[in-house]
């Protein structure tokens, strides 16, 4: 039964991934200029060549059923930009780059985030709740694009402790600052989320039933409040791994990484239309697989759920 | 086994309990004494928000604080103050010595726990039992209370079980220990009127077989009726009235009780009728008026009500009210009694109160009698 829904949602997924790539095909043809314009105007007998060379020559149906055909088959083609690379060959040497980042990005924001918002719920109104939260809210209305610079600027460049920017491998100091900034944002937002679902738990019934029991504070907590306290956790966790893996613009930029995300970005100031559906796709893939497997995760957690 | 002062397995002596709210103290449990023998079965009756749960609560130091507060009092267990014991000592006791059943089986098991872990810890805890040991404990405990198939199903969830079938569990649990008093909170009221009654034959006959002690906390007088020794009825945190079972439903000594026993349906008497009600509401306990907080629903009020706190009479041996006009209706309570033919005022084998219908308490034989 479990087999069959995954199987369904898997099926699904086709169609969705590709009513995005159409969109994003779209999209791209609707914005003005080319992959190959310049400040010059180019002359029109080579404007002509380059057209007839790239296809863009032939009716849009023609070009579309190419693009979709190629997909199809996986394969993104070349990038226009980086003319010696495949598309597939850019995803598999940026991925590493925005996966390491995110990953440990996302546990720290899990870890960290996890025991504040649990500390918080168990001691609601008390200090530690109120410093923990405050520093959420500001964690969450802090743009990363205000705070990596802030970072930059206070362990690089003023105490001189971290370097400030540069992929260097993994493990490297280099991480320390691109990761912080990533992970700042989430870290509130599980800790808010954790205080919640936690406090609304921690009130109910089955909860005093365990402290009925004798349980020590720490069991009522670890084995019967935080499988039920963590759901909106888990939940969020689908989505916000799929986005940090594949890549997150504004810190790969600033922390000049290497990244998936670094690359879309310059995919689309070039119009680089392979490689820009190329990220799509796969970023689109990974948030229905990763949602999917919250999904799945669901029913192993809560064994009310039936799909 | 320890022996405790004077049989007496637990004494509850001037409990408070106050909540710190925004709309000031709200006195939930103020001043409420009282004892329990061992093997005997104690009820607690009240509206909601009387403090009946409240009272429970502290006796095992369960209430949530903050805003919750045990201000004074003490609640000596064989003789030992609880309210004095480390935390850790008075989680020795709890499950253990001292369990509860509360009123809503539907969320008072843990939906994301197998019914079988939720029973083996209890044991595994206090009782040190390995899983193997606990596990053959929790199918036993399940055969106990009467749920079919206990092997078969001791590894369910608890979604997988009917309400009736979940207060079971509870009711199992709360005895895997043996404990020396079981505290039931309303463990009825969540349940379709079939599965009532069977709930409360089970815990009549588990504790029969196992001698525990029992308070049974509710707003039902019927349910009282045929399975306690001896009844408490609180009001706005005070105890208005307590006395032996059979003597609190034969002559009642305080206008509230009178007012809850004639609130009972009786459809046999007054069918066709309009059911009684007591006019008003529970009073606000943040803001309770200096007389009697009965006083406005009060249908024996005088000034003087109104006006000073009532005094907390004592009828005969065990027989306790708190009103101005306690011996009065007393009075009149035994006098309606003889109209209606019962036995001598202060005899020990009074009949119950007719008002109480179908419940029939000399059911079950009082060892708390009046003139006992």
């Amino acid at each position: 039964m479990k087999f069959r829904f995954i199987v369904r949602r898997l099926i699904v997924t086709v169609p969705m991934v590709l009513i995005v790539i159409t969109l994003t095909w779209g999209l791209i043809r609707l914005a003005p200029g080319n992959f190959y314009s310049t400040e010059k105007k180019l002359p029109p007998a080579i404007e002509k060549n380059i057209r007839a060379k790239y296809g863009l020559d032939k009716p849009w149906y023609v070009q579309y059923g190419r693009m979709m055909w190629n997909i199809v088959r996986l394969d993104f083609g070349n990038s226009l930009k980086y003319e010696n690379e495949t598309v597939n060959d850019i995803l598999w040497r940026t991925l590493p780059v925005s996966a390491t980042i995110g990953l440990l990005a996302y546990l720290l924001a899990l870890v960290v985030g996890v025991l504040t918002g649990t500390l918080a719920a168990l001691k609601p109104n008390s200090k530690l709740d109120y410093v923990s939260m405050a520093l959420a809210m500001l964690g969450i209305s802090l743009p990363n694009f205000v705070l990596g610079p802030i970072l930059v600027l206070v362990f690089s460049l003023s105490l001189y402790w971290l370097p400030p920017a540069r992929w260097n491998g993994f493990p490297s100091w280099n991480l320390v600052l691109p990761v912080l900034t990533l992970s700042a944002i989430y870290m509130a937002y599980i800790a808010r989320l954790t205080r919640a679902g936690m406090l609304e738990v921690l009130r109910s019934d089955y909860i005093r039933t365990a402290r009925a029991k004798g349980l020590s504070e720490r069991q009522v907590v670890v084995r019967h409040a935080l499988r039920g306290g963590l759901l909106p956790v888990v939940s969020f966790t689908g989505p916000a791994l799929a986005i940090l893996i594949s890549g997150t613009v504004v810190v790969e930029r600033i922390f000049a990484m290497p990244g998936l995300g670094n690359y879309f970005i310059n995919a689309n100031l070039n119009r680089d239309e392979p490689l820009i559906i190329g990220i799509v796709a796969f970023v689109s893939i990974a948030v229905l697989v990763f949602n999917l497997l919250v999904d799945i995760a669901y029913a192993f957690i809560d064994p009310r759920i039936r799909y | 086994m320890m022996s405790g002062d004077n049989g007496n397995l637990l004494s509850v002596r001037d409990l408070r309990t106050y909540f710190e709210t925004e709309d000031g103290t709200v006195k939930a449990v103020d001043g409420i004494s009282f004892d329990l023998k061992r093997g005997e079965t104690l009820g607690i009756v009240g509206e909601s928000g009387s403090g009946k749960s409240v009272t429970n609560l502290s006796v095992i130091r369960l209430i949530p604080s903050p805003p919750g507060r045990i201000v004074s009092g003490e609640v000596l267990f064989h003789g030992q103050d609880i309210l004095s014991l480390p935390a850790e000592e008075v989680r020795r006791i709890r499950g253990k010595r001292i369990s509860m059943i509360f009123q809503d089986p539907m969320t008072s098991l843990n939906p994301f726990m197998r019914i079988s872990r939720q029973l083996m810890e209890i044991t595994q805890l206090h009782l040190g039992h390995t899983r193997e040991q606990a596990y053959e404990h929790a199918v036993r405990m399940l055969e106990t209370v009467g749920i079919p198939e206990a092997r078969a199903r001791v590894d369910s969830y608890p979604h997988e079980f009917s309400g009736g079938m979940r207060q079971r569990v509870m009711i199992a649990m709360a005895l895997s220990c043996e404990p020396e008093l079981l505290i039931a909170d309303e463990p009825t009221t969540a349940l379709d009127v079939t599965i009532q009654a069977q709930i409360l034959e089970l815990i009549r006959k588990l504790k029969e077989e196992t001698g525990t002690s029992v308070i049974l906390i509710t707003h039902d007088l019927g349910v009282v009726a045929g399975m306690t020794d001896d009844i408490i009825v609180m009001y706005a945190g005070k105890i208005f009235e307590q006395a032996p079972t059979r003597e609190l439903f034969a002559a009642p000594g305080n206008p509230y009780t009178k007012a809850l026993l004639k609130s009972v349906p009786d459809p046999v008497h007054e069918e066709g009728t309009d059911l009684y009600q007591i006019p008003g509401l529970p009073p606000d306990v943040a803001h309770l008026p200096p007389g009697c907080p009965f006083a406005p629903r009060c249908y024996h009020a005088e000034e003087v009500c109104r006006r000073e706190f009532p005094p907390f009479v004592q009828l005969n041996a065990e027989h306790f009210s708190l009103c101005h006009f306690a011996g009065e209706v007393y009075a009149e309570s035994r006098a309606e009694r003889d109209a209606r033919g019962g036995a001598t005022p202060s005899g020990a084998n009074v009949e119950p109160s007719e008002n109480l219908g179908a419940v029939d308490p000399s059911e079950n034989p009082t060892q708390g009698g009046a003139g006992r």
